[in-house]
């Protein structure tokens, strides 16, 4: 308990204080911003066991839905941002309910194929702008009152969504609702023999990941100021999957640790070895899964385990 | 002009004449992958590259080594069944005993490495096949000029799915994998070396893709990226047809090829999202695909 | 203990982002090259565009205003994010000075619009669409090589003076398709011509069949090809295949020395296309060339030279204007007369378009080509007015009515 709150308090205190430590506080920024989708990711792989194989496609819906009522409709920010958020509740419920009634593998294609239908969408609609994507979102003012202009106060806004999500995140795990997710997890069948309807509970889950994902999209759209078809893409899948995976699956800390590592590495990598970055992340998923399944922070609460005994 | 719903026929026949075409190509691609599925349950992210891997193949093979086509045809599918086995026995091993979204995974990261790999030598641009010259030229089909490769394609296609599909349903060797596929431990027992079989199913299975990559060569032009947005569509197929079903997967690749030819011409804009369409459709009223059994 | 490791190995790896610290170099001019250099525009400028760009700095003597030059190079791989992202962090981190770039006028557009942010000089080269300086201008931008505009004005206005009336269009689907199927349609009705329909082919696209058989379909006389690079020329190939250029004729909208050299005379041969720059045309291009060849074992395409051109013209504006400031760099450039190895008469308007003379060409057939790489015959001269207008394009912002 006591190193938990110490982890957290050192944490929390580099992150409040880095934009003054000459970071560049557009790229913490990005990292938290998939630190944010990871988790809400992780909610579905580590919690549930769900291995959502195509969930870019709420991240993205959401970061072109708020994107174009920005621009296009001329809506604030956090009206904004609710709006891609509703939009990727609604496409998580209709995705969810389809792809819920299958598990494991079939679950995973089911998934896959429907993101990449959203992407198809998304690259055909007119207000998406295509291949060209959404262009000069500006990112607004917070209730009118606050710029968000400014870098620097960008980050604290986006520091105070994420700090909220990881909170919201921890609760729901532990409440009554998070204990029979959890059970599912572990043995569906006897779930299901002790008469719950676990459907409806993967359905919420399926549902609230997609929701999160969707805010987290929507934060990025404001962050960098456009959207593209990369956000809504099978790549962009693929990268939340290893970062869930390579931070540690079922644990709090875990995405995040796997978010800043995957995000640090395409920003140097691209500029020293350009097509090789997918050779590495394809390697670190390869060993990852074959002999690091547990992750970072998994990993280290294991030898922790070890070490109590 | 005749016409059909205020399309021309012409247009339609020459749409859904291009549609078998491509159909041909998702029937191989998801026969290999059934038939991957069904023995290993391993669904086969790697399918993509293995087809992408099969066609520079036969490009390296024609530029560097002046291999051609014909041989191309025998050996790429050779050379890429051989990595296939090596993956298969030092890495997807391990994974058998873990859920199966880990293989997927793992699958899945082979597939980055192999396009990153081919990205960095090759460029993201396609590379030009030459069509090799006993197959040039055009029929007149009245409707439209069919090159003659592409009816060849047709033609390749469905002698190598027959060809598979009786090597499973009608001979000893194929009722020893579908009897292991329903019960490996029992088949072992009776002698039979599953693992090897496993191992030679993978491998033949890639091979398959492989093949598929060298007929699509002269086609669509040799790419990394060839592979990765066709895989999820074959994906697709699969689910539709149902998941270890080998003739569900033939049968679905053709008719959903000629689906989207359709598609193309009456609703342009759907034709890339159709098939995940018919899949969400069939998924809801058939959850175990069209030819699959219920689990 | 292992509390404190731990805490250690967490902060650690929060830290591998401080590390996205650069430095921004105060004692340099820093010139960014943002391009395609591996996707369907990687033959047109790509690697040997950055070759054109070295160059030129080294012709200008490697140094201005006392300060060593540095290039910084990327591949946006086509991809706007990337174009925009690397844009604004070398803005931010690195002291960048000026960009130039494109091959995509999606990526372009992207740009530019960090460049009015970022109060950097944007030189795009390679990129088409003239909303560049239409609809999406800024102070910022200049268009150098060519625009959409003068394509249509070049090689639709031959086409359609030659006869083909009705076309149907396969367009690149992205801005510089659009685009430059809107500037080819407007030359096509103003001659009294009609476009009887028009077909999108994603980015990148290598099997163009189904989308040519919508072409043949519709009956028209010219294939209006909106597209470029790779798209081109697979696009054409496989009209060959299918037996559509025995009954439509193919408009190549935009072409390069590169798409002729893959798809060889044979299959080129005839094709008209509109260009701002060929090597051979006279001696001071050939002069450019064949040291532009010692280098890359490539003529230059127009794009090539114009990357070399820009770069000269941009560090000699830093030098007369005594600064890296951009509004001072850009009122210098827009005063400025081109007179170079990549133009004659060349000047930037207000929206930022650097209007100069553009050929339409022909292709020649292999009987008439004696020498490698010979490949066009110049069919007719546009002034600058004559290809891109002699005002603004009203439909930028900028201009006050």
């Amino acid at each position: 308990m006591r190193a938990q709150i110490a982890v957290y308090g050192v944490l929390a205190a580099v992150a409040l204080i880095a934009p003054f430590l000459g970071l560049y506080p557009v790229f913490l920024m990005k990292i938290l911003c998939f630190a944010m989708f990871a988790c809400a990711f992780n909610l579905l792989l580590g919690f549930t066991k769900m291995l959502s194989f195509g969930h870019a496609a709420y991240f993205g819906a959401s970061a072109y839905v708020t994107g174009w009522l920005v621009t296009v409709q001329g809506w604030g920010t956090i009206a904004g941002i609710l709006g891609g958020v509703a939009v990727a509740l609604l496409l998580g419920l209709v995705i969810g309910a389809i792809a819920v009634r299958r598990q494991g593998i079939y679950f995973a294609m089911i998934t896959l194929a429907l993101g990449q239908l959203v992407f198809f969408v998304c690259l055909q609609a007119n207000f998406t702008g295509g291949e060209n994507g959404l262009q000069g979102i500006p990112r607004g003012t917070l209730l009118g009152v606050i710029g968000l202009g400014n870098d620097r106060i960008m980050y604290y806004f986006v520091f105070a969504v994420f700090a909220a999500v990881y909170v919201l995140i921890r609760r729901i795990v532990h409440s009554p609702f998070g204990q029979v997710l959890r059970a599912i997890r572990a043995n569906e069948p006897r779930a299901i023999s002790l008469g719950y309807k676990v459907d409806r509970y993967k359905l919420v889950a399926f549902v609230l990941s997609a929701s999160l994902s969707g805010l987290a999209g929507s934060l990025k759209a404001l962050v960098l100021g456009f959207v593209t078809l990369s956000d809504v893409s099978q790549t962009n899948s693929g990268e939340v999957i290893l970062m869930t995976l390579l931070g540690g699956s079922g644990t709090f800390l875990g995405p995040l640790i796997g978010a800043n590592v995957v995000v640090t590495l395409q920003e140097y990598l691209s500029d020293l070895v350009g097509a090789w970055v997918s050779v590495i992340i394809g390697a670190i998923f390869v060993v990852c899964v074959l002999v690091f399944r547990r992750g970072f922070v998994g990993e280290i609460q294991r030898i922790f385990a070890q070490r109590a005994r | 002009m005749t016409t059909v719903f205020g399309v021309p026929l012409a247009a339609i026949l020459g749409q859904m004449m291009l549609g078998l075409v491509n159909g041909a190509f998702y029937a191989l691609l998801s026969l290999g992958l059934a038939v991957i599925f069904g023995l290993l349950g391993v669904v086969n992210f790697a399918h993509g590259a293995f087809y992408m891997l099969g066609a520079f193949a036969a490009y390296i093979g024609l530029a560097s080594f002046g291999v051609n086509y014909w041989w191309a045809l025998l050996l790429a599918p050779l050379a890429v069944g051989l990595v296939g086995i090596a993956m298969e026995r030092l890495l997807l091993r391990h994974l058998y005993q873990v859920e199966p979204v880990y293989g997927l995974l793992l699958t899945f990261g082979i597939a980055l490495i192999a396009e990153g790999v081919m990205r960095s030598q090759f460029g993201a641009s396609g590379k030009s096949y030459p069509v090799p010259p006993l197959l040039q030229g055009g029929l007149n089909l009245g409707f439209m000029v069919l090159p003659v490769y592409r009816a060849w394609v047709i033609l390749a296609s469905l002698i190598v799915c027959g060809a598979t599909w009786l090597l499973i349903e009608r001979t000893r060797l194929g009722s020893r994998l579908r009897a292991a596929t329903e019960n490996a431990k029992l088949v072992q027992a009776f002698g039979i070396n599953v693992p090897l079989l496993v191992m030679f199913t993978y491998g033949a299975g890639v091979a398959l893709a492989a093949l598929a990559g060298v007929l699509a060569a002269p086609v669509v032009q040799v790419s990394p990226l060839m592979g990765s947005e066709l895989v999820i569509v074959v994906f697709a197929v699969v689910v539709i047809g149902g998941m270890g079903s080998i003739i569900g997967a033939i049968v679905s690749g053709l008719m959903l090829g000629l689906i989207e030819g359709l598609t193309k011409v009456i609703y342009p804009e759907a034709s890339n999202i159709v098939v995940f369409v018919i899949m969400a459709v069939v998924l809801i009223w058939r959850p175990a695909g069209l030819f699959g059994k219920e689990q | 203990m292992t509390r404190k490791s731990i805490i250690v190995a967490l902060g650690a790896l929060l830290g591998l982002s401080a590390a996205s610290q650069a430095s921004a170099a105060a004692d340099q001019v820093v010139i960014g090259d943002i391009d395609d250099m591996s996707g369907v525009y990687a033959d047109v400028l790509g690697q040997a565009g950055f070759d054109a760009i070295d160059m030129a700095i080294h012709d200008f003597g490697g140094t201005v205003l006392g300060k060593k030059i540095m290039v910084l190079s990327v591949d946006h791989q086509n991809k706007p994010d990337i174009g925009a992202s690397k844009f604004r962090e070398w803005a931010d981190q690195n002291g960048l000075t000026m960009v130039l770039g494109g091959s995509n006028t999606g990526v372009s557009i992207a740009m530019s619009k960090v460049a009015a942010a970022k109060k950097i000089a944007f030189i795009a080269v390679g990129a088409g669409g003239a909303s560049l300086t239409g609809v999406d201008c800024t102070p910022y931008t200049v268009h150098y090589a060519y625009d959409t505009t003068a394509l249509g004005n070049g090689t639709a206005s031959a086409i359609v003076k030659q006869g083909g009336k009705t076309w149907f269009f396969v367009t690149a689907d992205y801005a510089f398709g659009t685009q430059l199927q809107e500037a080819a349609t407007k030359v096509v009705l103003a001659n009294g011509g009609k476009v009887l329909g028009a077909v999108r082919a994603p980015l990148g696209s290598t099997d163009y069949s189904s989308f040519l058989l919508q072409a043949q379909a519709s009956g028209a006389q010219v294939l209006g090809l909106a597209n470029a690079g790779t798209d081109f020329s697979n696009s054409l190939k496989a009209a060959n295949e299918f037996g559509i250029t025995k009954t439509m004729k193919p408009a190549a909208l935009l072409a390069f020395l590169t798409d002729i050299h893959a798809l060889t005379l044979q299959t080129a041969q005839g094709l008209y296309l509109t260009t701002a720059f060929y090597w051979d045309l006279n001696d001071q291009t050939r002069a450019f060339a064949k040291r532009f060849f010692a280098k890359v074992k490539r003529m230059p395409t127009m794009d090539q030279a114009g990357y070399y051109s820009a770069t000269t013209q941009y560090l000699n504006a830093v030098k007369a204007v005594g600064s890296t400031d951009s509004d001072k760099v850009m009122a210098q450039l827009k005063k400025t007369k081109i007179n170079d190895m990549f133009t004659t008469g060349g000047y930037v308007r207000a929206d930022g378009l650097m209007v100069h003379p553009m050929y339409v060409m022909q292709v020649k057939t292999p009987a008439e080509s004696k020498y490698p790489w010979d490949y066009y015959k110049v069919v007719k001269v546009l002034t600058g007015e004559e290809a891109d207008g002699s005002q603004s394009d009203q439909s930028c912002p900028m201009i006050k009515r």
